[in-house]
C-alpha cells in the first residue's frame, strides 16, 4: 500500500492503494480515476495488481495477462504468428498447409492462428475483382502414439474433441487425419507390437524417446505427402525450443543444433515451418485457458532421462529469470544456420507483396554449401568427424544393417543404436522402411551429394 | 537365471575389464567400466597424455607455469604433470605458481598445501601476493572500500595475477587444473547468458596464443569424480561444494549419462560460430602493457581508483580516464 507514493486522503493517487474505501463507486468512476493516475503514478501496473490495472494497450479494458487484456493479448501473440509467417514467406497462396496437433495448448493455437489467417485470406479473396490469387488450404493431423502400456480410452476422447474442434474451424472446411506411427512399420500389427519391439532394443531410455519424435516427424511427413500438403507447421514455441537447444547440447549435437531451430526447415520432403517460435509456452497456455480451449496432454507421461532433467532445469532458470527461454533462443540463433533453413528455391516470388518480397531477399544469411550428409534417424547434418568416421567404415560394411549404422551420427550410435551386431541387425530390421531407405537413397546414383563425399570409398570397393 | 549362473555372471564382472586378471576395485565415472585400481591410474595418465600429445601443448625445453591453488585439480594437475614429464621426457621446465590476495586466514591452509606439493613432487613454487604485484593486500582494499565491490577487485587482480607471475618467472607457458565440468558448465552458462564470443572460445584448450604467454587446460576431458578419486586412493569421498545451479544440473547429468559432460564439451567444440561474430578487440595496456580491450586494463583503472582515494573509479558504470 502507498507503493505509488500518492500521500493520504486528499493525495492525488487514487488508484488500488485507496480501493477499500472506493469499493462501493461506480467502476466508470473507476476507470476514470485509473486513466488519470496512469501518468503520474509511480507504482507499478504489472501483475502484482491482480489484473486489476487497465490494458496497457487499449486502456479501456482490465488487464489480465502481461498488462493487456485479453483481446490485446491474443492480438499481441497472433501479431508475432503473422510477422514469422510473412516475413520467413512459410505460406504462399498455393500451399496446402497440414497442422500438426498434439493435444497441448502450442499446437492448438497454430491451428487456431492458420485458420484466422485463412479465413481473412478468404475475405479478401472473396471481395477482390480478379480474384487471382487462390487461398491456401489449412488441414490437421494428429499422431497416435498409442502402444499398449497407454489408456487408449483417453487418446480416443482427445482424438473425438480435436476431431470435433476442427470440424468447427470453417469456412473453409479442414480435414483432421489422424495415423499410428505403428502404421509406417512394416512389422508392425494393429496392436503396437511393432513399434514395442523396436522400443526394447534401445536400452537407453533418452533414446526410446527421442527415436519416437523422429517416428512422429516421419508419420507427418507421410501424412503430408499422401494428402497432398506442401508445408507442415509445428507448434514448437520458444520456450520447447530452449529445452531442445539444452539438450541436443548434452546429447552431443551442437554441431547439427542449428537446423532445427530456424523458422524454415526444408531438409523433408515436405518442409517444416515454426510460426510460434517467438511465443512462450506460457503464453500459449494462457490464450488457450482465455479462449476456452480444452487441452489434451495425452501424451504428456512423465517422461525420463536427459529430456525430463532438461525441462526441470529451464523450468527453473524460467523461474529465475522469465526471459531466459528467449535469451537461449537468442544465443543459439547467432550459430550458422544449413543451406536448407530457406525456402527461397522453392518460393514463388510473384505471389508475395512487394515488401515481403524485398525482406526476404535480404535476407539470405544462410551459408550456401552444396550439400549436407544427414543421419538417417535423427536427420542431423553430420560433422565432418563424422563423414571421416562414415568414410573410414562404409567400404568394410558389407552388410545393410552396418551400412546404416555407419551412416549415423555420434549422437543417435551412442544413445539409440545397439551396440551388438546381433542386436543391431534386429533393430534394423524393425525400422520403417522410410528411414531404412534414407541410406539406400543415398547410395544411389541419383545422390551426387554423398557419391562426392565417399568417392574414394566407392571406388575402391569396386575394384574389388 | 538359476542363482548359480547369476553368481557366476556377478563374480565375472567384478574382474577389472580393462586387464582381466585383477579385481575391479571402482566404476569408472567417466565410462562406469569396472576396473581395478592399477588399470584406473594407468587410463587416468595416458588419457592426460593423450591430451597433450594430440595438441602439441608443450613444446620440449619450455618453461612451464602450473596455476596452484592448493585445491584438488592443481595438486593432481601439478602431480601428474610432472609424473609424465619424466615418464614421456617432455622436457619442460615445471614451476609450481600461487597467487596469495593478502587475506589474513584466508589461504594460509592451501599456500600450505602448495609448499608441502613443492616438497613433494620437488617442483620450485613462486607465490606472487598481491601486495607485491599491485601494492595492496585485499585486507588493505577491504579496509580501504569496505565488503561492497570487493570481490570485482579481488576478480580483476587474481586473474592478471598468475599472468603477471607467469611473465616476472619468464615463464612460455601457463597451465591451469581446469577439467571437464568446469568446461561444460562454462558452455552452458554462456548458452544461458547470451555471450555467443565466448561460446565460442570456452572449448579451446589452449587461449591467448597471440598474447605473450598462452594458458591450456590439460584437464579439458579430465572428470571432476576422477580428479577427486585419483590422490585419495580410491576414496569415494566427493566434494560437495559444487558452483551453482548449472554445476548441479551438469552432477544430474552425469548420474542419468556419464558422457554427458564430454557430449557438451564436443556440442561447444561443434557450435558452427559464424565467422562474423565480433570478438572483443585484444590491445595494450598503456600503463603496464597487460592485454586489454580499453586504454588501461581494468587493473590498472582498479588501482588508479584505490590509490588516488577513489575506490569506486572502474566500478559499474564508471569510465577509464
Amino acid at each position: 500500500m502507498g507503493s505509488c507514493g500518492g500521500g493520504g486522503a486528499g493525495g492525488g493517487c487514487q488508484s488500488e492503494c485507496f480501493r477499500d474505501r472506493e469499493g462501493d463507486e461506480e467502476d466508470s468512476l473507476r476507470t476514470e480515476d485509473l486513466k488519470r493516475c496512469s501518468g503520474s503514478c509511480s507504482g507499478d501496473q504489472s501483475p502484482a495488481n491482480d489484473g486489476r490495472g487497465l490494458c496497457n494497450k487499449c486502456r479501456e479494458i482490465a488487464a489480465v495477462y502481461n498488462n493487456l487484456c485479453g483481446a490485446c493479448f491474443r492480438f499481441s501473440l497472433y501479431g508475432k504468428f503473422k510477422v514469422a509467417v510473412t516475413s520467413n514467406g512459410m505460406i504462399s497462396p498455393t500451399d496446402k498447409v497440414l497442422v500438426a496437433l498434439s493435444g497441448g495448448p502450442a499446437s492448438r493455437i497454430a491451428l487456431e492462428f492458420a485458420h484466422e489467417m485463412q479465413l481473412k485470406a478468404q475475405k479478401s479473396w472473396d471481395a477482390s475483382k480478379d480474384q487471382a490469387l487462390p487461398v491456401f488450404g489449412v488441414g490437421a493431423a494428429f499422431i497416435d502414439e498409442s502402444i499398449p502400456l497407454r489408456p487408449s480410452e483417453v487418446v480416443q476422447k482427445a482424438i473425438e474433441e480435436m476431431r470435433f474442434r476442427v470440424s468447427q474451424l470453417t469456412p473453409p472446411p479442414k480435414v483432421f487425419h489422424v495415423a499410428s506411427i505403428g502404421s509406417l512399420l512394416s512389422a508392425d500389427t494393429k496392436d503396437g507390437t511393432g513399434l514395442n519391439a523396436l522400443l526394447e532394443t534401445i536400452s537407453d531410455a533418452t533414446g526410446k524417446e527421442d527415436l519416437l519424435s523422429y517416428l512422429r516427424m516421419l508419420s507427418l511427413q507421410k501424412i503430408a505427402l499422401d494428402n497432398g500438403y506442401s508445408k507442415l507447421v509445428l507448434g514448437s514455441c520458444t520456450t520447447t525450443i530452449a529445452c531442445h537447444i539444452l539438450s541436443a547440447t548434452v546429447k552431443g549435437q551442437g554441431y547439427s543444433l542449428p537446423a532445427d531451430i530456424q523458422y524454415v526447415d526444408a531438409r523433408w520432403e515436405i518442409p517444416v515451418v515454426l510460426p510460434l517460435r517467438s511465443c512462450l509456452a506460457e503464453e500459449l497456455s494462457m490464450l488457450c485457458h482465455l479462449d476456452g480451449h480444452e487441452i489434451h496432454q495425452v501424451f504428456d507421461q512423465p517422461c525420463s532421462g536427459i529430456n525430463n532433467l532438461v525441462s526441470s532445469f529451464i523450468a527453473r532458470v524460467q523461474e529465475e529469470n522469465p526471459s531466459r527461454a528467449r535469451t537461449i533462443l537468442r544465443t543459439a540463433e547467432k550459430l550458422r544456420p544449413f543451406h536448407f533453413n530457406r525456402l527461397s528455391e522453392n518460393l514463388s516470388y510473384e505471389m508475395l507483396p512487394s515488401r515481403v518480397r524485398r525482406k526476404l531477399q535480404t535476407a539470405a544469411n544462410a551459408e550456401f554449401t552444396p550439400s549436407e550428409l544427414l543421419c538417417p534417424i535423427c536427420g542431423g547434418p553430420l560433422t565432418e568427424s563424422d563423414v571421416t568416421r562414415l568414410k573410414s567404415t562404409v567400404s568394410k560394411s558389407s552388410r545393410r544393417h552396418e551400412a546404416f549404422a555407419a551412416h549415423c551420427c555420434q549422437s543417435c550410435c551412442s544413445q539409440i543404436l545397439p551396440k551388438e551386431l546381433p542386436s543391431l541387425e534386429h533393430f534394423y530390421s524393425l525400422l520403417p522402411v522410410a528411414m531404412r531407405g534414407r541410406v539406400k537413397d543415398a547410395a544411389s546414383p541419383g545422390n551426387h551429394w554423398l557419391r562426392d563425399q565417399i568417392e574414394d570409398c566407392l571406388l575402391s570397393s569396386d575394384e574389388d | 537365471m538359476d542363482a548359480g549362473e547369476e553368481k557366476r555372471k556377478r563374480s565375472a564382472g567384478r574382474l577389472c575389464c580393462l586387464c582381466k586378471g585383477n579385481k575391479a576395485a571402482l566404476k569408472r565415472p567417466k565410462t562406469l567400466e569396472q576396473i581395478c585400481k592399477e588399470c584406473f591410474y594407468a587410463v587416468f595418465e595416458e588419457e592426460i597424455h593423450t591430451v597433450i600429445v594430440d595438441n602439441n601443448l608443450f613444446k620440449a625445453g619450455e618453461r612451464v607455469a602450473i596455476g596452484a591453488s592448493g585445491g584438488k585439480d592443481s595438486t593432481v594437475l601439478a602431480y601428474v604433470l610432472s609424473k609424465l614429464n619424466g615418464q614421456y621426457n617432455y622436457g619442460l621446465d615445471l614451476f609450481l605458481l600461487s597467487v596469495d590476495e593478502g587475506i589474513t586466514g584466508y589461504r594460509d591452509d592451501s599456500l600450505e598445501t602448495v609448499k608441502r606439493n613443492e616438497v613433494q613432487y620437488g617442483l620450485p613454487l613462486k607465490i606472487v601476493s598481491y601486495k607485491e604485484l599491485y601494492g595492496w593486500t585485499m585486507d588493505e582494499i577491504v579496509k580501504s572500500i569496505g565488503l561492497k565491490n570487493n570481490c570485482t577487485f579481488c576478480g580483476v587482480f587474481r586473474r592478471q595475477a598468475l599472468d603477471r607471475g607467469a611473465a616476472l618467472m619468464r615463464a612460455d607457458k601457463l597451465v591451469t587444473g581446469h577439467n571437464a565440468d568446469d568446461i561444460a558448465e562454462t558452455v552452458l552458462l554462456n548458452l544461458l547468458r547470451g555471450d555467443i564470443a565466448r561460446l565460442g572460445r570456452c572449448t579451446q584448450i589452449t587461449t591467448g596464443e597471440d598474447g605473450p604467454i598462452p594458458r591450456c587446460k590439460p584437464f579439458k576431458y579430465t572428470y571432476e569424480k576422477e580428479i577427486v578419486i585419483y590422490p585419495y586412493d580410491l576414496c569415494i569421498y566427493s566434494p560437495n561444494a559444487y558452483r551453482g545451479f548449472a554445476r548441479e544440473f551438469i552432477k544430474d547429468l552425469e548420474k542419468i549419462r556419464p558422457r554427458a559432460i564430454l557430449d557438451i564439451i564436443r556440442s561447444g567444440e561443434n557450435f558452427r560460430i559464424s565467422n562474423s561474430t565480433k570478438m572483443p578487440e585484444q590491445g595494450m595496456c598503456e600503463r603496464c602493457g597487460y592485454i586489454s580491450s580499453q586504454k588501461w586494463c581494468k587493473a590498472c583503472v582498479l588501482l588508479d581508483g584505490l590509490n588516488r582515494g577513489l575506490p569506486k573509479l572502474g566500478i559499474g558504470r564508471a569510465r577509464a580516464p
